[in-house]
């Protein structure tokens, strides 16, 4: 039996955020507290380059290696660049965040990288297993960083709900994975494309099943989106901020290779359960938003919805509609950073500012910042001219071109319920008068950074054109 | 000399980008400034639509000014492409004259916040010209929404006491119509391939889907007319809002959904407008006799004024569509074309005359804070310039010849003759019960003895009202004497429509 050497450098980012990483742990441990910000800095500094490394490192086509379990391609270049962004933009946010709470640890920077890893992991998955082992590195992350903050009760239990939870969806997927190597006969992705004709439909009828439960409690798609509320809430809003944000990239993805690129032969029968959870994700999602009075808890519930929203543009199965939904996903985490970053802006040492109350009056305290949250919330709720309502377009367009005009008459009609909750969010702000005059206290980092993923949303949403074509690209080249 | 400016998108852009300079003069200090500088803007875009009227051809009813098509989303074919015909052009001049006004008419009044105001109302301007001049219905549509995000503002933070419920109201009733159309576009943009509203309308397609279509712009459009039965955020909207908003409320916002009309619904699809001419008719006519008896009811001059905009945003329906029947009756297109441009006129002259008792009542509002009529009485007394012009206004609501009011309703009454003797019989009613709820209010409101302290101590209007009634009183008797240009404008570009329409896409 001879060894070959697989090709390392399309693994090259993953390489080097492993190493870099590991590099972090080994510094911060010689580090004094009043030094931390050197962590910081570090991190940061490690996303710069691995960004570089990415946009460099690769050629255009597309590359499988280690055996064909790993693969690259210009969607994993997209995307991998969207979650360096996305984890960037958190990293700045939580800085004084976690300071005020004496969470300036190195473990929360070095948690997220590992989580990263994971992400870019399934990102470029190209077999079940490596699938399987991206996934299980962000989760174990997330629970960990979740579980960070060990005095507070409510992060504990939310981190309990999400291990628990978690691991039972880790089960299924296995489980669904097991069944689909055991009709198939091989775990990489392309091979299970090619065997699926001819496998027993049973058993590939039953592992897609347990397949899309796992990715469905994932994603946090309705019925098994019970974990992520509590989560949301729960969590330190830094956290909060990390999973709400980055990781819905990496689950775009999951799904993507898992059906796109292994079961698009059987998309007959995943269509159908696609639009019960898409439909399903986004009532429950638009209409218990409304009863919320955390703010935290109802981005949650707006994530579900979106995540609905997600489902939509996948399960037409066409390429373009992939791209639709790469873009929705990406949109999304840019809005979602701006939703959680806005709550983090108004917190401050004591006082979490996650309550939808805090929000009243922001128009007389501070205008800018107020603005700012108007962005956003309209663009969540697909109010054009910003970002999010192009991403709705693109999904609902391709919705249409599939020839299900009624699934998109149900989808504009749950928004419409969508749009009462983000306007209260801007009724408080601007309607209401505020119950404290305090200035809002933050670094000008933090300030830059906010604006600027605001303005991005208004930007993008203004000149959408270019982020449309390269998320079309994507899928073209393939 | 203008030929080759682009002028339509300086007058979307000047005053967006001006709005946004004004809210640079936030604070309270710079009150004065925030006022000045969004006068100038307002006026500024005024002068620079001026040239659209001037330099307009009334010869064609080709698309003029035309802009682009430029290139902005290319993966789904759309296009910044500006252009106006004559039923474009007169509501754009509409929109920016009235701002102007409006700007005015907050000077003193508004205390709070006066950069935001003035901004909201400048970036609103902006996005109703964005309205009538896009021929790309994807760009349409984000003018079309972006719209609603000022305007929810203006009534939520500058309105009344139920300010709250009414803007939320008036948010979710007019979004609720405007997704319904944003699904039928990606339909017409699937079957397509172009977001380019002349392609829509070149479209041919089935009965059904044309239907379908049909009522899917129905629900948009009707809920901005305000049609009945989807009037109800009307007068909530209407009695909560400042007086500015209101009046950009009644005088353009209503008039973007009969717009609509025109521009999607008839020529996109005409056997489906043809097919379901006797509900559009039938809710027209529910708009001009109920509603109007509704209005005749009505304690809160606010909330009258409301429910009189609905039964004249009836009649414009009305002209539209009761071309079919006209053709199927005498065979000729200039009875027709006769209703839709009554139907137009109509738009612009109600534009004037309602944004006009909104200011009138705004004008009583700063003095007495309330708009019950119960409240006042002998106005005339008082402030007899004022009520001149009150007078002259109601009587132009109530369509007295001479006036702007008259023109447009008596070109929809005439023309539905030839349509049906009752739909002109109904119609009719409006000219008993239009002068009933006016003249009545009138009668309450400022004529009589003095009713009580307060309205003695009122003091007549200052030189700055003197000059928005003033202006608005000129527009609405020159329209009403001479009507001719409006007409010659509108004229091609009426037979143009009619002549597509008449023809069957199935």
């Amino acid at each position: 039996m001879n060894f070959e050497m697989p090709n390392f450098l399309p693994a090259l980012p993953e390489i080097f955020i492993l190493g870099m990483a590991c590099v972090l742990l080994l510094i911060d441990l010689f580090l004094k507290q009043q030094e931390r910000y050197l962590t910081y800095l570090f991190s940061l500094f490690t996303l710069l380059l691995v960004a570089v490394l990415t946009i460099y490192g690769y050629g255009g086509e597309r590359l499988t290696t280690f055996n064909g379990t790993y693969v690259a391609d210009s969607m994993s270049q997209i995307l991998k660049l969207g979650v360096y962004f996305a984890v960037f933009v958190v990293f700045v946010y939580s800085k004084d965040y976690l300071r005020d709470r004496d969470m300036f640890k190195g473990e929360f920077y070095m948690l997220g990288l590992f989580g990263m890893l994971g992400m870019m992991i399934m990102i470029s998955a190209h077999s079940l297993l490596t699938l399987y082992l991206g996934l299980e590195l962000l989760s174990l992350s997330m629970y960990a960083m979740v579980a960070m903050q060990r005095g507070s009760t409510k992060a504990s239990e939310a981190a309990m709900k999400y291990f628990v939870l978690g691991a039972i969806a880790s089960g299924m997927l296995l489980y669904g994975m097991s069944m689909i190597y055991g009709a198939t006969g091989t775990l990489n992705l392309d091979s299970i494309a090619s065997h699926a004709a001819t496998a027993d439909k049973t058993l590939m009828a039953f592992g897609l099943v347990f397949l899309l439960v796992g990715v469905a409690f994932k994603l946090g798609a309705v019925p098994f989106h019970m974990w992520l509320p509590d989560v949301y809430q729960g969590a330190p809003t830094a956290v909060t901020l990390y999973i709400g944000s980055a990781p819905k990239i990496a689950a775009f993805a999951l799904l993507v290779r898992l059906l796109g690129d292994g079961l698009l032969n059987l998309h007959d029968q995943w269509q159908s359960i696609l639009i019960i959870l898409a439909v399903l994700s986004m009532a429950v999602g638009n209409i218990v938003a409304i009863a919320q009075t955390n703010l935290k808890r109802m981005l949650a519930y707006s994530t579900i919805s979106h995540v609905g929203f997600l489902l939509l543009g996948i399960l037409t199965g066409t390429q373009s509609g992939f791209s639709s939904s790469m873009f929705y996903a990406l949109t999304y985490v840019l809005m979602a950073l701006g939703g959680f970053g806005m709550i983090m802006l108004i917190s401050r040492k004591g006082f979490e500012g996650d309550l939808l109350d805090d929000f009243k009056g922001l128009n007389k305290r501070s205008p800018w910042y107020a603005f700012m949250m108007l962005i956003l919330m309209f663009s969540m709720a697909g109010v054009p001219p910003f970002l999010g309502f192009w991403a709705k377009l693109a999904v609902l367009q391709e919705v249409i071109a599939a020839d299900m005009i009624w699934l998109a008459v149900v989808a504009v009609v749950f928004s419409i319920i969508g749009v009462f909750y983000y306007l209260r969010v801007i009724k408080l702000m601007y309607f209401d008068e505020p119950d404290s005059e305090e200035q809002l206290e933050c670094s000008t980092d933090m300030r830059l950074m906010i604006s600027a993923n605001a303005l991005m949303v208004l930007g993008l949403g203004l000149f959408p054109g270019s982020l449309m074509a390269v998320c079309a690209a994507a899928f073209s080249a393939t | 000399m203008f030929a080759d400016w682009p002028l339509l998108s300086l007058v979307i852009w000047t005053p967006i980008l001006g709005g946004l300079a004004v809210l640079s003069a936030n604070s309270e200090s710079q009150k004065t400034v925030a006022r000045g500088l969004a006068l100038l803007f307002s006026i500024l875009t005024f002068v620079l639509s001026i040239p659209l009227y001037t330099a307009f051809d009334t010869s064609t009813a080709a698309m003029q000014f035309v802009e682009g098509p430029i290139a902005w989303i290319p993966r789904f074919n759309i296009y910044y492409h500006l252009g106006v015909d004559g039923i474009a052009m007169p509501l754009i001049l509409l929109t920016s004259f009235m701002t102007v006004l409006v700007v005015l008419a907050g000077w003193e009044v508004i205390k709070q916040r006066v950069a935001q105001y003035m901004a909201a109302f400048l970036i609103m301007e902006g996005l109703m010209i964005g309205v009538f001049a896009s021929l790309d219905a994807a760009l349409f549509y984000v003018y079309w929404e972006a719209m609603l995000i000022p305007m929810f503002l203006i009534i939520g933070i500058w309105g009344g006491p139920r300010r709250v419920y009414a803007t939320l109201k008036f948010f979710i009733y007019t979004f609720f119509g405007s997704v319904f159309m944003l699904v039928a576009l990606l339909y017409l943009h699937f079957q397509t391939g172009s977001f380019l509203i002349a392609d829509f309308q070149n479209y041919h397609m089935g009965m059904t889907p044309q239907l379908l279509i049909f009522l899917a712009f129905l629900v948009a459009f009707a809920v901005k007319v305000p049609m009945w039965p989807v009037h109800t955020w009307l007068p909530d909207a209407h009695v909560e809002a400042p007086t500015g908003g209101s009046v950009i409320l009644a005088a353009i916002m209503l008039k973007l959904g009969a717009y609509g009309f025109l521009r999607f619904s008839l020529p996109i699809t005409p056997d489906a407008s043809q097919e379901l001419d006797w509900l559009m008719i039938s809710l027209s006519l529910i708009a001009v006799v109920y509603v109007g008896f509704v209005a005749l009811a009505q304690e809160d001059m606010k909330k009258l004024i409301a429910y009189s905009s609905i039964a004249h945003m009836g009649f414009v329906t009305l002209g539209f569509f009761i071309a079919w029947r006209i053709f199927d009756n005498t065979g000729s297109l200039s009875g027709a074309a006769m209703g839709i441009e009554g139907g137009i006129v109509q738009m612009v002259s109600h534009g004037f005359i309602s944004g006009a008792m909104f200011l009138c009542v705004g004008v009583m509002y700063d003095r007495m804070h309330s708009r019950q009529i119960s409240d006042y009485g002998g106005v005339a007394n008082t402030m007899p310039t004022f009520a001149a012009f009150m007078v002259l206004f109601s009587m132009a609501n109530t369509g007295l010849p001479g006036t702007s009011g008259f023109v447009g309703e008596f070109m929809v009454i005439l023309s539905s003759f030839k349509a049906n003797f009752w739909f002109a019989f109904l119609a009719a009613t409006t000219l008993i019960l239009g002068a009933a709820y006016t003249l009545w209010m009138v009668k309450r409101v400022i004529f009589g003895d003095v009713a009580n302290e307060r309205v003695a101590a009122l003091e007549d209007i200052n030189k700055r009202e003197f000059l928005i009634l003033g202006l608005l009183a000129v527009v609405v008797l020159l329209f009403g004497l001479w009507p001719a240009p409006l007409l010659d404008v509108m004229g091609p570009t009426v037979n143009n429509l009619l002549q597509h329409i008449m023809q069957s896409k199935l």
